[in-house]
This record gives structure tokens, C-alpha cells and sequence, in this order.
């Protein structure tokens, strides 16, 4: 089915759900208010023409700065039968950063909510077993947050022999440009 | 001897274990030889790839790419190509196309060798190690010939491949081909008549069609089920609208169906081959609009004529953000299942977000669900038929 006629089958059945849609390069995406995100999702999952019946990805997305709520979670929906796909993206806010699971719709969604609490800590109500799964247990910060810091400035601290390799690779750019 | 004493026992399965392909940690709660219980830890190779990636231009993030899944980094590279593709809209060269998808199937190919060296060798099959590699180190060589390295390859660019191949390379790499299907019988030979391979694999392990579905797999460990969905297929990309070639589907969804789809998929990735050095055309390997090796840090330009939006809430500054933050998703088929990489920009040189959807973390998190009530000498038998690479598992 056309991305658009999805969209509009989606505005007709959620209409107070529904805040934008976008396509860009064939692809819809659809932002929705993050307290229905199980009822959007199990209505894709089972209406007939539509039958998304795959979640392909499940990530999140921190927009600090730019937008309030701050984060996205984003499904990625695919339906085997009818070969489409569609992007839905739920807003979460910093404060009360929590929303629904959907580990008992897809099992597959299990780990990719543990792997998103461990990145941004966003916390999935109804989860299992919601615990870090790439990170150790007491790892401080969520990694993939755009507050925290990508280097982070060791001083002396730093190994030595890193340091020095990092002069070299300076003097080496300098040459050449 | 009192049975009342019997208690269960807790057995830590790696992380430094020679059958479970990498650092994965499986705790196991035995009960006699049977598990009760299976709890997979991941994430001792995480590197952080995504968040290096920000803070690194789209062209230096090429290289990441390639440490994920090792064994195929090609594939990788291709993956995150057509990703940043889509986003800057550019066109690739049909040679680079073709160039791409001979390179992709030859790193499918090296691949699955390694997948039935290993797979074979725990469960006890010694002998198609050896073959299996004699032949990955000849693909090897010709990944070396064309690209300079022989696992870590970063040849594609965005916007087409790095350098062209030569005359050389195609008279070697048709050889190869043509010898490959008699030596993938060889490889069944030595395997498919074996009673012990038989009574270790057919109705072990099995994953029914709508729990494989559920559970997300791709690839040939979803084929194996009997589900029909090929990411070449249901969204061509490269050539591979443009050649001939059929997805090898199971029926039963056990470990013997899941090694019969990748057999033949051996045959189907050398018919792939066979086409595209015969119909490979002349022209340019990169497109003129593909961003240079030192990318300026300056704002990508980035088409956005076919963006389209609609928004329902009032009173909400939101038209400059959706304007600003474009975003892709692309995926490619691995030779372990459907890899994606998901791309929001923000018009600057560096991508703001990307996401790796990696088959192999999905693969592991079904490791329970294979395991829970079975020997524990099938753990190795099913860590063995989904085919995890613990690299692009914990990125």
C-alpha cells in the first residue's frame, strides 16, 4: 500500500493521536502522542490490509535543544505479506521518561528496549526484565544522550603513550594540509 | 544416592569459550543434561560505533562500518553507503552498482565458509574446516587484489567504489566460480551423509514460521522457517533487480533446514557472480556529486524537494524542525539477515544519529528461547545454525 494511504488510515482511526507525518524519499514516518503508542502499533499489527507483522528496528532518537519533549522512539514497521514499511516515532519527554512496552506484541522488542534504556534511559513500563545489556551494571550516564560527552578530557591521567600518539597525528595533519 | 539432595546447577558458558563465535556469555541452569534456564550476556566488544559516529563526517564513518561484522565488511560498507545515498540523493554509476553486488556475494560467499567451517567443527565434523578455508583464503586474495585488505575492506564510497577492477581480477574471480559449485558438493558430501551430522541437527532447535517472525529474524535463519522475505528481493538495491536468482527457502525451521539454506545460497551468491561479470558495464565508478575523502565541515546541501508534511497540532514552532531533521533507513541483505542503518541529519557533515540495526543482536536474543528445554550439548549446535558475529552483536 501507498505510505500515504497508510497515513490516512492511521489519521482516520487515531485522530486525536496523530500529531504530524512526513515523507521524505518515499519513506512516511508518523508522530504520535506517546500514550496510545500500543494501540497505534497493535491496530498496524492486525488490521487486514495493513498487517505489519514485523518490527524491524527499535531505537530512539535525543533532539536536546532543538524540540521539547526531547526524545523519539522510533519503530520500524514492515509487513511481509504486503512488502511495505513505515517509520512511527512516539515523543517522550526528559521529565517522566517513560513509555509503554511493547515486548508482548513482538518478542523481538525485548532486547531492543533494554538496548534503548541502556543508551538513553528511557524507561519501558511493562517490560520483563529491563536491565543493561550492552553496558556493565554499574555504568554511570546513558551513553547515547547528546549530554554526555563523546571525549571526555583526561588531563594527566591520560596513557602516555595514547598522548603521544595523538601529537604525532597532529603534526601529520598539519604537513599535509 | 538421594534425589532429594538434587539441586540445580548454574554452568558459565564463556565469554572465553571456542564454540560460541566471540565474547557470549551464556549462563546456563542445568538440570542434569537438561537446561532450565538460558540467560545470554552481550556487549564485552560494544565500542560505542553509533556514538562515535557523531561526531565523525559521514566519509570518516565509513571505516566503523567495518568493524562490525568482520567477517563480511563489505556488506557493511555497502549497507551504510546506500543509507547516506538516500539521504544526499545521489545516483551511483551503474558500474559501481555491479562492482558493489560482485564484491557483496564474494563477501556472503567468505562468509557462510566460515559459518560451515565453525558450525561443522562443534559439532564434531573436522575435515570441512580445512576445505572451507582453503577456499575463503583464494576469495581472500582477490578481496586483496581489488581493495588492498583482505577482512577490513572500505572499498565502497558514497556515491560508487573506491577504485575500478581489472582484467585480472574478473579472469581470476570466473575460475573461482566456476569451480565453486563442485566444491560446495564436496562441502555436502562430506556433511550430508553423516549420521552424527543428521541426528544432531534435523528437529533440533526448531523456530516455527510466525515465532520466527515475532522474534525479528532475518536472513537465512528466518528462510529456514519457510518465510519468504530477502531484502534483495522485497527492496532491490545495487544490481540485484537487474540479475536472476532465486531465494532458497526450509520447511521445518530446525538447525538442518537453516545449513540446507545457506548451502544454497553458495550456489545462488555464484549465479549472482557469473551474471554481473557478464553483463558489467563500461563507465564511471563514482558519481561527480560524491563527497570528497576530506569532507568539508561546512552544511551538507541536501536536496529536499520531495519532502512532504503535515502537521495536526496547533500552536507548535514545529515546520522549522521537521524541515531540519531528515531521515533515512536503508538496509541491505548480510549474509547473517537484514542489516539497516537508520540516518538522521541535520544538515550538518556528521550525522546527528546513526542507528545500526544489527541481525546478529536480534539472532542472540532468541538464544532462550532455542536453548530452554534442550541438551546442553545443542546450545552449540543452535549458537552455531543462527550464525552470530559478536562484533556487529554488541557494535
Amino acid at each position: 500500500m501507498n505510505p500515504t494511504e497508510i497515513v490516512k488510515r492511521l489519521k482516520d482511526s487515531f485522530p486525536e493521536e496523530i500529531l504530524w507525518y512526513r515523507c521524505f524519499r518515499n519513506e512516511c514516518d508518523v508522530t504520535v502522542k506517546k500514550e496510545k503508542n500500543r494501540e497505534i502499533l497493535l491496530y498496524l499489527k492486525n488490521t487486514p490490509s495493513l498487517e505489519f507483522d514485523y518490527l524491524i528496528d527499535l531505537t530512539a532518537v535525543d533532539y536536546l535543544g532543538f524540540r521539547e519533549p526531547r526524545f523519539d522512539v522510533v519503530y520500524h514497521l514492515m509487513s511481509i505479506k504486503h512488502r511495505h514499511r513505515i517509520r512511527i516515532k512516539a515523543e517522550v519527554p526528559e521529565q517522566g521518561c517513560c513509555i509503554s512496552s511493547v515486548a508482548d506484541i513482538w518478542k523481538t522488542a525485548d532486547w531492543f528496549e533494554r538496548e534503548c534504556f541502556d543508551m538513553f534511559g528511557i524507561i519501558f513500563k511493562g517490560h520483563p526484565d529491563l536491565r543493561r545489556i550492552l553496558l556493565p551494571e554499574d555504568w554511570n550516564g546513558f551513553p547515547l544522550r547528546k549530554d554526555y560527552p563523546v571525549h571526555s578530557d583526561l588531563g594527566d591521567k591520560e596513557w602516555k603513550t595514547y598522548r603521544e600518539l595523538k601529537e604525532a597525528a597532529r603534526g601529520w595533519k598539519d604537513n599535509e594540509s | 544416592m538421594n534425589l532429594e539432595n538434587t539441586k540445580e546447577l548454574i554452568i558459565n558458558m564463556g565469554p572465553q569459550h571456542p564454540a560460541t563465535h566471540g565474547v557470549l556469555r551464556l549462563v546456563l541452569e542445568v538440570e542434569g543434561e537438561v537446561i532450565k534456564r538460558c540467560i545470554p550476556y552481550i556487549g564485552y566488544l560494544h565500542r560505542g560505533v553509533e556514538k562515535l559516529s557523531e561526531d565523525l563526517t559521514y566519509v570518516q564513518s565509513l571505516p566503523l562500518t567495518d568493524r562490525l561484522d568482520y567477517l563480511s565488511s563489505m556488506v557493511n560498507n555497502v549497507g551504510f553507503c546506500i543509507a547516506v545515498e538516500k539521504l544526499m540523493g545521489i545516483e551511483v554509476p551503474l558500474r559501481a552498482k555491479f562492482i558493489r553486488t560482485i564484491l557483496s556475494e564474494m563477501a556472503r560467499i567468505c562468509s557462510h565458509l566460515v559459518w560451515i567451517a565453525t558450525h561443522a567443527l562443534d559439532i564434531g565434523a573436522m575435515t570441512v574446516f580445512l576445505y572451507a578455508m582453503r577456499d575463503r583464503e583464494k576469495l581472500l586474495e582477490l578481496f586483496e587484489m581489488v581493495t588492498g585488505a583482505r577482512l577490513t575492506v572500505s572499498y565502497p564510497r558514497v556515491g560508487g567504489v573506491r577504485c575500478d577492477i581489472n582484467e585480472e581480477f574478473i579472469n581470476e574471480l570466473s575460475d573461482f566460480i566456476n569451480k565453486f559449485p563442485e566444491r560446495v558438493e564436496e562441502y555436502e558430501t562430506l556433511i550430508d551423509k553423516n549420521r552424527v551430522w543428521l541426528k544432531r541437527t534435523k528437529g533440533v532447535g526448531v523456530i516455527t514460521a510466525e515465532e520466527a517472525i515475532n522474534w525479528g529474524l532475518t536472513g537465512p535463519t528466518l528462510r529456514g522457517s519457510g518465510v519468504y522475505y530477502d531484502v534483495r528481493k522485497f527492496f532491490p538495491y545495487d544490481a540485484y533487480d537487474m540479475v536472476d536468482f532465486e531465494v532458497p527457502i526450509g520447511k521445518n525451521g530446525d538447525i538442518y533446514d537453516r545449513y540446507k539454506c545457506r548451502m544454497l545460497e553458495f550456489r545462488q551468491s555464484a549465479r549472482i557472480i557469473k551474471q554481473c561479470i557478464e553483463k558489467l558495464p563500461e563507465g564511471a565508478i563514482l558519481a561527480e556529486e560524491s563527497p570528497k575523502i576530506r569532507m568539508p565541515s561546512s552544511p551538507l546541501k541536501i536536496d529536499k524537494n520531495d519532502i512532504q508534511f503535515e502537521i495536526y497540532v496547533e500552536d507548535r514552532n514545529i515546520e522549522d524542525f521537521i524541515k531540519k531533521f531528515t531521515d533515512v533507513y536503508a538496509s541491505v541483505e548480510a549474509p547473517r539477515g537484514e542489516l539497516g542503518f537508520y540516518i538522521v541529519c541535520d544538515d550538518s557533515a556528521k550525522p546527528y544519529r546513526m542507528r545500526v540495526r544489527a541481525p546478529s543482536f536480534v539472532h542472540a536474543g532468541v538464544l532462550p528461547k532455542l536453548c530452554e528445554g534442550a541438551l546442553i550439548a545443542d546450545v552449540i549446535a543452535n549458537i552455531g545454525s543462527i550464525d552470530i558475529v559478536l562484533g556487529e552483536c554488541d557494535r
